[in-house]
């Protein structure tokens, strides 16, 4: 039994023009000691697949399927039996490391704060404990520091904060939402050194979500290509990136900044922006973007066709699509 | 910052005073007075002295701490207003309390149940509540608590020498009355405060860690909350002051609210101008807790210190 089964989660959200699925079956499992990437554009459901994972999908949000972590599923556990999941078995770390501590509080109190809930430690002993993690995740000046507040910290030391209280009791999983976007580059890459140290210290499963494919590729071994709320590609991180199967994973590829490269001409870009979901076609998502659709594309959504060994893609053209032209490296 | 703010307001109250129609020595000796007699007491209370020559007096008497002789009654001010002092800061306190109280209780309910039937519970109340005006909800408490179940009586204080008990007991309603409209506002700042906070990134983090909704509402959102909500107390504080005046009249109340309108009534200047400074001061007092508070609550406040 893997760690984290998710099957056939699909996530309703209550939309301006009503229902819309923003997360439409979609199917993973993770082990511990694993690494795995969720990537793709802004809005093609990767947060929200991650909100799910930990049970923390905003208000209005319905979600069907199942999301197993060690055999129990957790869209069928109670609320007060998700509290004692989430920070505990699961941690999580969020995008905006300036808006996501509490600016009242003292950042000791913040680490120390899951310590006191889920292992019931006295004020002084959480204390202690934060203080160690603390140095753990080498805040700079980590004892001193221990009594500041968020807005005293840079960004970069107020993710290093929140990896510590995400770590705090140990979970058996880390789920990282686009951790360093918020950074900047040398920050960025001292962060994910960071998570990678901590995950494999401890063993733990790592699901990492960002748009950014060189952190995809520098950090998962396993990548999954979300679209229009479906994995349209999924495999080994290095098959992925070498094969681009899928038209959308190779649009991604062409589509991303190199230094050095092309230089004074413009980037490549996917023609046409991502759908919202309301609007998502019956078919194949990316059908309406996509330089090989067919009539046939527009009539179901594709099945994952096998492309390697542990690797597979969504797209009934899969012939025509690796035979594209890659963009220059 | 604050001594500036009290001569401003000594200034206001003075100018405002000064042109208010009809004079103490007048409105003493009633309408038959020969005009030589009105001159003669007009002479010895000192108004023929000039505006500024008077004005600088006062405030060195308030310097002193010396309040002067009302016109009316001849008896020290600071006795009239230590008296009505006794009732009315009793008054303003039991009605703040009750403010926040009743604020605290039904904005939080109404956040948690937001878009929800406490929600609507709770803000059909405070709608009724802003719209109610307190004379009018004071006279509906007396023909109801009074008049009708006769649980209080309709009106008057007993005195604190009648022991604490009694003396609370006759200040209930016209608490209830002074801060119906006070915590009806109130519930709408905590509920839009606390919602606020809500949407913040750190609540969803306190969640991720474990905390239930409860907890992160107890934790961390009713305190980031408490900013913008203590702002409105201090502006509320200074309206619930100005409303004794209405309901201590309702209530046939001896306080300061009634000494001051009274004392309008008899072109009792000198006493007038120290119950209104007096109040002045306590709302600018109150203000500067306020300023404190602030600092307690928010540590991003004392940096920049």
């Amino acid at each position: 039994m893997a760690l984290l089964e998710v099957e056939e989660l699909t996530v309703r959200l209550a939309t301006a023009r009503g229902p819309a699925d923003a997360v439409r079956g979609v199917s993973f499992s993770l082990d511990r000691g694993q690494t795995l990437g969720l990537t793709g554009e802004s809005g093609s459901g990767k947060s929200m697949t991650a909100l799910a994972v930990i049970a923390l999908l905003p208000e209005g949000a319905r979600a069907t399927g199942r999301v197993l972590l060690n055999g129990e599923d957790l869209l069928a556990a109670s609320e007060r039996r998700l509290c004692a999941v989430r920070g505990n078995r699961i941690g999580m770390i969020f995008q905006e490391p300036m808006t996501a501590l509490d600016p009242l509080h003292s950042v000791v109190r913040q680490v120390a704060e899951p310590l006191r809930l889920h292992r019931g430690l006295s004020a002084g002993a959480a204390r202690a404990e934060a203080l160690r993690l603390l140095d753990r995740v080498r805040l700079a000046d980590a004892h001193r520091s221990a009594a500041a507040y968020p807005h005293q910290l840079s960004g970069g030391q107020r993710q290093r904060v929140l990896i510590a209280s995400a770590l705090a009791c140990g979970p058996d999983l880390l789920v990282a939402d686009e951790p360093t976007t918020a950074l900047d580059a040398t920050t960025q890459s001292e962060i994910l050194d960071l998570i990678a140290e901590l995950v494999d210290e401890d063993g733990m499963a790592l699901m990492l979500i960002s748009h950014d494919l060189g952190v995809m590729a520098q950090n998962v071994t396993r990548t999954l290509v979300m679209y229009g709320g479906s994995i349209v590609e999924s495999g080994p991180t290095e098959a992925v990136f070498s094969r681009l199967a899928h038209p959308y994973t190779r649009g991604l590829h062409a589509a991303r900044p190199r230094l050095g490269v092309g230089r004074g001409k413009r980037l490549a870009a996917i023609p046409g922006t991502v759908p919202e979901i309301a609007d998502l076609p019956p078919g194949c998502p990316f059908a309406g973007r996509c330089p090989l659709t067919i009539a046939a594309c527009s009539a179901a959504i594709p099945p994952p066709l096998p492309v390697g060994p542990g690797h597979a893609a969504r797209c009934i053209r899969l012939e025509a699509a690796l035979t594209l032209p890659k963009a220059a490296d | 910052m604050f001594l500036a703010t009290l001569i401003g307001a000594s200034v206001v109250i003075f100018v405002v005073l000064e042109v208010l129609p009809g004079n103490a020595a007048q409105t003493m000796l009633g309408p038959d007075a020969t005009p030589q007699t009105v001159a003669a007491l007009a002479h010895k209370l000192g108004l023929d002295r000039p505006p500024v020559e008077r004005y600088v007096s006062w405030i060195a008497g308030l310097a002193h701490g010396d309040f002067g002789l009302s016109y009316a009654y001849g008896t020290p001010i600071a006795d009239l207003i230590e008296n009505g002092l006794a009732v009315s800061l009793p008054l303003a306190l039991l009605a703040m309390l009750l403010t926040t109280a009743l604020a605290l209780g039904l904005g939080i309910l109404a956040a948690a149940h937001h878009r929800r039937l406490g929600d609507l519970g709770a803000m059909t109340l405070s709608q009724v509540g802003i719209a109610v005006p307190n004379f009018w909800l004071a006279i509906l408490l007396i023909l109801f608590f009074a008049v009708r179940l006769r649980w209080f009586a309709a009106g008057g204080f007993p005195g604190w020498d009648a022991g604490v008990g009694p003396a609370l007991k006759a200040l209930v309603l016209p608490a209830v009355a002074l801060a119906a409209v006070q915590a009806a506002i109130l519930t709408r700042v905590i509920r839009a405060a606390v919602l606020d906070v809500m949407r913040e990134d750190f609540v969803r983090t306190a969640r991720a860690k474990g905390l239930s909704r409860a907890a992160v509402l107890w934790r961390h959102v009713l305190r980031n909350a408490l900013i913008p909500v203590v702002t409105i107390m201090g502006l509320q504080f200074a309206n619930l002051v100005a409303g004794t005046v209405v309901v201590e009249n309702v209530f046939y109340l001896p306080g300061l609210g009634r000494l001051v309108f009274q004392s309008i009534a008899n072109r009792d200047g000198v006493v007038v101008r120290d119950a209104i400074m007096l109040l002045v001061v306590m709302v600018v007092a109150v203000n500067f807790l306020i300023d404190i508070l602030y600092l307690v609550i928010d540590p991003r406040l004392r940096a920049r210190r």
